[in-house]
């Protein structure tokens, strides 16, 4: 790999495009670790958004009346805030409390995820629920008429199909998501953005790390786009869809 | 509702029963719808107003519990900070204005140059709109903030350019992707049908597109446009992270100034009680502009 | 037909009755199916039409009477394993949205006896297919319900509901969603079954083919049987007056 950094270091002799991410091995390292720490979070934080989601929409369907009103209220105050204000709120206010003398109990990156997890499981609590509640009654009953019992009617017809239909909107949540993670810059969280900041500080080469950022945020926000628009068409149900 | 096709079975035309319930059609065009947009539409009401307002009282509960005597009341030190937040909120204001009214404007010649005949032209605006709508809002913001230079000289006249100005293009690229999306899809929504009568009528491609067809897209680009700047308005605290003094930012001075435990929760509620306040009024005047230009799909 | 030294009915009904919520639903339904019979229920919507129906196989519970099918008291089952049993033996086909969307015509019919039944998936597949043969869809196989036609889907789900050789099967209004040239397809498909033996319960509108196939026809209306009889008395000879301003108005 030694004549590729070389020829960065050429590069930047020649023309002044100052790539030290590729030739400096301790920037290349800094940066590589900026990126995988965006990819952490996002991956982390997509998994954890599922997972609340999930329970946050069957307890949605709850009978109770006090579990209703608490996921309407958190949705409502997830959804309807900026994630800045969130981010702030778990870090600074939640993350006093759980200081001691010692220091902090939590790290930064943890907020971050916890943070960020709750704020795109607020939309997918909602996507779920609607994508159960989008299963007829009648395809329901015709199961429970065939001898399926509830846990395998819910794991072969409702699941399968609230999953199809959610999955548009999942997407886009998601992509949201790997956009919003740049946010965990504010709290001093190592993701690409912030690695990028210290190494342009360090390098002086303002521009050139800009440009490199808009290009890898690109390619892998379209990354998830593609992968995404594959899983639609791979799930699709045929004779049903726009 | 769930698409209806014309089966053919045995030489005679029967209609597709639907398979699942409109909602689930529902579901899946508002994700599309939302997809196209670029972010989730935006339903602000008044108990939502009223439950900040709880949160507000409670936070200020709470600072007042954990204060002990000698220190001012919560209110009172709130009050003596509103001026300068005040002052904050403008610039918010100031930048989501601006910001939306540049993005709107490139964006609506970005999203036309997408259905340009053109191919080189069709290509680059496509590309130059997926590019920036696959960028973080914070890095579009980073990059304006430092790539534009502090002051321009033109016309051997000197402007200088402050901080909150470039938070503005910022904010305008983002924005200038979106609507560029919203109108592309509002023009391409608009049935072959009329580009045809156009022609028959010998309307060349110009005329058609500005005396015909982009005034019906007006109508359907408004709820998604306006849906839009209450995003951006929200999103003006990202300015925060790279220093414009807005609210926000005032924000954090006071907390730090006042250091007082337990103060956040009453200052950040205010805050999003001021936003509130902002963006509610609009959120229902969005409401009532879609209710009268209801689109049929 | 009937004779007297019949063995007892399959399916009877004594003095049901069935509440949603306040609203009581069926006022004290009685009426018994021998096996290979096939029962018509007619009546005005909203007359708990399809809760009796419902009632049978033990979708809801009912407050008052006795429900038996073949060995099972279907008003005392209580835990899901036992209504499963009795599901084993009474299949029901509804009015719409009756398949699995995300599932082919094949894998449909195939599913209930894999996963029920625990049965031999090759030994399932040929019945399955089979099946398909029989109500003529067997080029329709691996096409998915939102391709076919109404008529089409709900013959896949009167084949579903074969695969698991059901001693009952229950149709809920099976045709009123579908265009009208594809009821006839459905109700031949019906009358086939009911020629072969089936013993049919059928809640439907349409009166010609009530008459074809029916051995018997109820007539409800305010939860309550008003009238029974076979096809030919009832629909040419209505004793009570009810009947006759119902029959009047549709036929």
């Amino acid at each position: 790999m030694q004549p590729v950094w070389d020829w960065f270091r050429w590069l930047y002799q020649t023309t002044g495009i100052n790539l030290t991410i590729f030739y400096d091995a301790f920037d290349r390292g800094r940066f590589a670790h900026g990126f995988l720490m965006t990819v952490k979070l996002s991956v982390i934080c997509i998994v954890l958004s599922v997972i609340i989601g999930v329970i946050g929409a069957w307890v949605q369907g709850s009978r109770h009346r006090v579990l209703r009103t608490f996921i309407h209220w958190y949705i409502q105050a997830f959804r309807n805030t900026p994630p800045l204000v969130q981010l702030y709120f778990f870090y600074f206010a939640l993350g006093s409390l759980f200081t001691t003398a010692a220091g902090p109990l939590v790290t930064n990156v943890t907020w971050a995820i916890v943070s960020l997890s709750f704020f795109a499981g607020a939309f997918n609590v909602e996507i779920f629920r609607s994508g159960i509640e989008a299963v007829p009654r009648t395809t329901l009953e015709a199961a429970e008429s065939l001898g399926f019992s509830r846990w395998q009617t819910y794991r072969r017809i409702v699941f399968p199909l609230a999953f199809r239909i959610s999955l548009p909107a999942l997407n886009n949540n998601l992509v949201n998501l790997v956009k919003t993670t740049t946010l965990a810059y504010a709290i001093a969280v190592p993701e690409m953005l912030y690695v990028s900041s210290q190494i342009w500080s360090d390098e002086l080469n303002v521009p050139v790390m800009m440009n490199v950022l808009l290009i890898c945020y690109f390619v892998l926000v379209g990354m998830v786009v593609y992968l995404m628009t594959r899983w639609e068409r791979a799930v699709r149900v045929p004779g049903f869809g726009v | 509702m769930t698409r209806e096709r014309i089966a053919h079975t045995g030489g005679a035309a029967t209609r597709v029963l639907p398979v699942l319930l409109p909602g689930a059609a529902h579901l899946t065009r508002t994700a599309l719808r939302e997809r196209a947009h670029g972010f989730a539409t935006w339903r602000l009401r008044g108990s939502h107003g009223v439950v900040l307002m709880l949160a507000f009282l409670l936070g200020c509960g709470m600072a007042q519990a954990q204060a002990g005597p000698g220190y001012p009341s919560i209110l009172a030190t709130i009050w003596k900070w509103t001026p300068l937040l005040a002052r904050g909120f403008v610039f918010n204001l100031a930048i989501s204005f601006l910001a939306m009214a540049i993005g709107t404007f490139a964006g609506f010649f970005l999203g036309s140059a997408q259905i340009s005949l053109l191919r080189p032209v069709r290509g680059t605006a496509w590309f130059t709109m997926n590019f920036f709508r696959n960028a973080p809002w914070l890095v579009l913001l980073f990059y304006c903030m430092f790539l534009i230079p502090f002051q321009v000289t033109v016309f051997g006249v000197t402007i200088p350019i402050p901080d909150w100005t470039k938070a503005v293009f910022g904010l305008a690229l983002p924005v200038m992707a979106n609507v560029a999306e919203i109108v592309r899809g509002a023009i391409q929504s608009i049935p072959t049908t009329q580009w045809e009568a156009a022609a028959s009528l010998a309307f060349n491609r110009r005329q058609t597109l500005w005396m015909i067809i982009i005034p019906q897209c007006i109508k359907r680009m408004l709820p998604p446009w306006m849906n839009l700047y209450a995003i951006l308005t929200m999103s003006t605290v990202l300015a925060s992270i790279v220093g414009v003094n807005e609210m926000m930012t005032q924000t954090q001075r006071a907390l730090s100034a006042e250091s007082r435990p337990g103060l956040l929760l009453a200052f950040y509620s205010y805050v999003l009680l001021w936003f509130f306040a902002y963006c509610y009024p609009i959120a229902r005047w969005t409401v009532r502009l879609e209710a009268r230009y209801a689109v049929r799909h | 037909m009937t004779t007297d030294s019949e063995a007892k009915p399959i399916v009877e009904l004594i003095d049901v009755h069935q509440s949603f919520g306040h609203v009581e639903v069926l006022k004290g339904i009685s009426f018994g199916v021998k096996k290979g019979g096939v029962v018509c229920i007619i009546g005005p919507s909203g007359a708990g039409k399809s809760s009796l129906l419902r009632c049978i196989n033990g979708l809801v519970p009912i407050q008052k009477g006795s429900i038996r099918v073949a060995s099972f008291e279907v008003h005392a089952l209580k835990t899901d394993a036992e209504k499963i049993a009795l599901r084993k033996e009474v299949s029901m086909v509804f009015q719409q949205y009756n398949l699995f969307p995300h599932k082919t015509a094949l894998e449909n019919v195939m599913m209930a006896p894999l996963h029920v039944l625990k049965e031999d998936p090759k030994e399932v597949r040929e019945r399955a297919v089979a099946l398909l043969t029989k109500v003529g869809l067997y080029d329709k196989q691996n096409t998915y319900p939102g391709e076919l036609s109404g008529g089409q889907q709900q013959r896949v789900a009167i084949a579903r509901s074969l695969a698991m050789r059901p001693e009952v099967m229950l149709f809920d209004e099976v045709t009123a969603a579908l265009d009208p040239e594809t009821v006839k397809e459905v109700l031949n498909t019906i009358q086939e079954l009911a020629r072969e033996g089936m013993t049919c319960i059928l809640v439907t509108h349409e009166m010609r083919f009530a008459r074809e196939i029916a051995d018997e026809v109820h007539f409800t209306d305010g939860g309550k049987i008003v009238e029974s009889g076979p096809p030919a008395e009832l629909f040419d000879h209505p004793r009570m007056e009810r009947t006759r301003a119902f029959l009047s108005q549709v036929l």
